[in-house]
């Protein structure tokens, strides 16, 4: 396509509809319009100018208002669907699979469920066509602010003070009439105590105030941008860390995705409202829903090892921090938080057992087996001994005979042993979980008779890291920014030239807020003398309201 | 007067004075004929100031049962809806400094009192603070969040006006269909705030037992009577009604029957209204709104989304990420509350899209506004009530 050249000379890129040096109407749809359409700047967008490649009908698609609005609805739409059966990471199932996932929606939820899981919404929000919808949508934001922003800039930096006239009486303010010499002076005058910016150019005048208010979608645009970037970051390796850790009181273990530094848990504690003393108020609500929980902690010292110490080797552990960890008061170090997120009572920690003769009751000995770190052989002394075959911390079954554990947290301990006494010295086996004991190889003589156990218990900690958080942050900061700036502010201009022989053309234009506008204006006409200003918006408004009524009245008398 | 007492009857206060504030500003709009804007001038200072009272008052609750519990009265359904209720009211003062429309007021108020009772159905002593909720940050996000919304619900108020104004009630359209419809389920609000208050005052009750989801047993007390039953029922209480049919276990029929019951009271009082007025509850408004300059009305329907819209991102997005980063250790995590903050942000930014890109203004903009408050009041009444998540803490 070819520029095209304006009456006054200027060549303006191909698609322009006013020209960018003095504003004459360069399409003959707009040169019939009563005003112009300043919404660009009358700008050539490329969106409006090419359309032949397959890139021009790809950038047009993004690059239009309906499209993206389009975006937003289906994304809203889906987001919504997302919530009518919870997702799965909000399930709870006691292994987490796709079988028992795909299970549990159909149990719960029935037809509705299995379709639900069919479709895969029950973990939609990290499907892959709800990630895509997400990028259209940027895509969206990215194209349709450069259509517009890159003409809108280049015009409004490059913009003349002196304009064709056809441009000024195509403004929805405007003025003309005769108006005293000094007009200029007293205006330029006024117009500066109204905090405008005042160019002069032969016989007129350009006041501007506020463009930066032009550039407020895209500047919230680009914080959108930024947002949806830090969000992708994280699946850059070393950007994010999310793990769990499950810490028994006593213990001391290494964080997980934190070389080097250990946590020691001192003790956790959960406190209950007792609707008492202070809390006498809470009464009614307590009695109403039960117990009431008022605070988690676990509370902790944190090691790190010297750098140059081997990995895992603790001996020279130094202490960082001594503190309480609880909700809303993650423990912070170098990056990382650690966050009081579950815990578990009561867990057992050893259990104590008697060695017994089941006739007589008779007791050979205690024992007492330590579940987290049980020993091979118990020698009871005067020639009894226990062995222990096999340790099952969490017993499910047998399976082709051998007994199996679920998980390595002892839930359920199961024991296998070998019990050797005087009078049985080839020795007797059993197989002991709680409340029961199965004698494999025949009836025994002897058994092991449950005593005691020792708890403790656990909490659940979670560690993070997230680099991503001062790019969010700084993405949300520059989005408000930008919404206060395009919402809060107005762009507003006048024109003003002085004719030959006393006339004075103005004209004036705003991209919101027209009242604000005039207000100002009538300050400057009242000063300089401008002559009286017409709103053509209105003028317009008021004909067709005029027309529409006589013809109604026409139709009326018809 | 203990503390928690003083602040109850605030609220009470601040009731009855909305209450009388909505006819003095019906008055001061009807008795306005054409032409002469001075009685409701006058009629409209008068109610303004009772409104003002009111406020006063209820700010006057809010405070003093902070005070009583030290933690700021955010922090369940009672406590929500009833500040929703109160920043509804403030955002009405602030456009009424800035408009002077006495109209605004005679909708936006009988809305704040139908928030307001519909808040007191729900369990209304002071309660203590989960851990979760021991922060600074429940003030910070809950409060923003409850005063973008009540800016937000004033542009749907502005727009129901537009509404009631260029629909024509007398023929048939989608338009007369759906306008009618936003009317009935604001009586079926009145409905169930009916239903609750009679089954509470004859201190209906009845308890049953019943199979759940995890096929174990567990026992329900009905406070109306249960029109549905729970899976696999069994009445404990001796002359208790007989449930009409049986819900599988994934569905609470208790909520199913409240649900029935104010549907049913709601579409008697309906239709008493309507065979009383002979008309359209939408119609009966058309001569308090002769006067009302529909361009004003789109103004202040568009100027509260332009305020309403960058506080809910701060309170709802941004304040409510930062908290969940601390109390949840992810600031965003899919719970339906938070997907539902997202979908009304959304929503509004397609609002703004459409109104400055693709003209839509007048009454598209109106329709758009009360989508607004439905999708709002969805994610009020529905996420907490009926979606289980984080959230539920009523």
């Amino acid at each position: 396509m070819e520029n095209l050249v304006c009456k006054c000379g200027h060549k303006n890129p191909p698609g322009t509809i006013l020209c960018e040096s003095c504003g004459r109407s360069l399409t003959e749809e707009e040169q019939s319009k009563k005003l112009a359409d300043m919404r660009y700047e009358g700008t050539a967008r490329r969106s409006q100018t090419y359309n032949k490649s397959i890139i021009d009908k790809i950038w047009n698609f993004f690059s239009s208002v309906k499209v993206g609005v389009g975006i937003i609805v289906v994304l809203l739409v889906a987001a919504a669907i997302g919530t009518i059966l919870p997702q799965a990471q909000y399930v709870n199932v006691p292994v987490r699979n796709d079988a028992t996932l795909q299970a549990y929606y159909a149990d719960v939820y029935g037809e509705i469920g299995k379709i639900y899981y069919f479709l895969g919404l029950h973990d939609m929000y990290s499907s892959f066509w709800f990630i895509t919808l997400v990028g259209l949508l940027a895509i969206s934001l990215i194209v349709a602010s450069l259509d517009r922003f890159v003409p809108l800039y280049r015009s409004l930096k490059n913009q003349r003070v002196l304009r064709h006239r056809s441009f000024m009486n195509k403004q929805r303010i405007y003025a003309e009439g005769q108006a005293p010499d000094d007009v200029l002076v007293k205006a330029e005058e006024k117009l500066k105590e109204l905090k405008y910016n005042v160019t002069l150019d032969k016989n007129g005048l350009l006041a501007e105030k506020g463009r930066f208010s032009r550039w407020g979608p895209y500047v919230n645009h680009i914080g959108l941008i930024i947002f949806l970037s830090g969000v992708m970051l994280r699946m850059v390796p070393g950007f994010y860390v999310d793990e769990t850790l499950w810490i028994r009181e006593g213990e001391t273990r290494a964080i997980p995705e934190a070389p080097g530094y250990y946590l020691e848990s001192e003790k956790f504690t959960i406190e209950t409202y007792s609707g008492e003393g202070d809390e006498e108020l809470f009464e009614d609500a307590l009695d109403r829903v039960g117990t009431v929980a008022k605070n988690y902690q676990t509370d902790i010292v944190l090691y790190q090892t010297p750098e140059e110490s081997l990995p895992g080797a603790t001996d020279e552990m130094e202490m960082m921090k001594e503190e309480s960890i609880r909700v809303n008061q993650p423990l912070k170090f170098d990056g990382y938080a650690v966050y009081q997120m579950d815990y578990k009572l009561n867990e057992l920690r050893a259990m104590t057992f008697d060695l017994t003769d089941k006739e007589t009751d008779a007791s050979l000995g205690t024992l007492t087996i330590d579940l987290v770190k049980p020993e091979d052989s118990y020698d009871l002394g005067n020639g009894s001994k226990v062995d222990l075959l096999g340790y099952y911390p969490d017993f499910s079954g047998f399976e082709n005979g051998e007994p199996q554990t679920a998980t390595p947290v002892p839930n359920n301990p199961g024991f296998l042993v070998r019990m050797y006494t005087p009078e049985t010295p080839e020795g007797e086996v059993s197989f002991i979980v709680i409340q029961d004991t199965i004698e494999p190889l025949g009836e025994n003589q002897y058994k092991l008779t449950f005593q005691s156990a020792e708890t403790r218990h656990a909490s659940g900690l979670t560690i993070r890291k997230d680099r991503t958080l001062p790019i969010l942050g700084l993405g949300g900061l520059i989005f408000m920014i930008g919404v206060a700036q395009g919402m809060y502010f107005n762009h507003r201009r006048f024109w003003i030239q002085q004719q030959e022989g006393g006339t004075v053309l103005l004209a004036g234009h705003t991209n919101k807020n027209w009242f604000g506008l005039k207000k100002d204006l009538d300050q400057v006409s009242e000063y300089a003398s401008l002559p009286v200003y017409t709103d053509q918006q209105e003028e317009v408004e008021k004909k067709e309201k005029l027309d529409k009524e006589q013809k109604v009245e026409g139709d009326e008398l018809r | 007067m203990t503390l928690p007492e003083l602040s109850s009857s605030l609220l009470y206060v601040a009731f009855i004075a909305y209450l009388i504030a909505t006819f003095v500003f019906g008055g001061a709009v009807k008795g306005n004929k054409e032409g002469s804007f001075k009685s409701e001038g006058r009629w409209g200072k008068i109610a303004f100031i009772i409104t003002l009272i009111g406020f006063i008052a209820q700010l006057g609750y809010f405070f003093t049962r902070w005070a009583a519990t030290g933690h700021p009265p955010l922090s369940n359904m009672f406590e929500f809806t009833t500040a929703f209720g109160m920043t509804l009211v403030g955002g009405f003062i602030i456009l009424y400094l800035l408009y002077k429309t006495p109209v605004l007021g005679m909708v936006v108020l009988p809305v704040a009192l139908l928030i307001i009772a519909f808040a007191s159905m729900f369990p209304s002593e002071v309660s203590p603070l989960i851990p979760a909720l021991q922060t600074n940050w429940l003030a910070i996000h809950v409060s923003t969040t409850v005063i973008a919304e009540g800016i937000l619900a004033i542009s749907a108020g502005a727009g129901l006006i537009y509404l009631l104004k260029v629909v024509d009630m007398e023929k048939k359209s989608k338009q007369r269909f759906w306008l009618e419809t936003i009317m009935y389920s604001l009586i079926v609000v009145v409905g169930f705030v009916v239903a609750s208050t009679y089954f509470t005052l004859t201190d209906y009750q009845a308890e049953f037992t019943y199979i759940n989801k995890d096929n174990a047993e567990a026992s329900i007390e009905y406070n109306m009577p249960p029109l549905v039953g729970m899976n696999e029922y069994t009445s404990l209480t001796e002359g208790a009604m007989e449930p009409l049919l049986e819900t599988p276990a994934i569905i609470n029929a208790g909520k199913v029957t409240t649900v029935l019951w104010s549907f049913i009271v709601g579409t008697i009082l309906y239709w008493i209204i309507r065979l009383i007025a002979r008309k359209r509850i939408a119609a009966i408004f058309k001569p308090f709104l002769k006067n009302v300059n529909l361009q004003l009305m789109d103004e202040i329907n568009y100027r509260s989304v332009i305020i309403g819209f960058p506080l809910f991102t701060l309170g709802a997005l941004i304040f409510a990420m930062i908290w969940a980063q601390i109390a949840w250790s992810r600031f965003w995590g899919w719970d339906p509350k938070e997907v539902w903050a997202l979908i009304t942000w959304l929503f509004y930014a397609a609002f703004l899209h459409l109104r400055l890109g693709k003209g839509w203004q007048g009454e598209k903009s109106a329709w758009l506004a009360v989508a607004g408050f439905a999708i709002i009041m969805f994610n009020l009444v529905a996420v907490n009530l009926i979606i289980a998540g984080l959230h539920s803490y009523a």
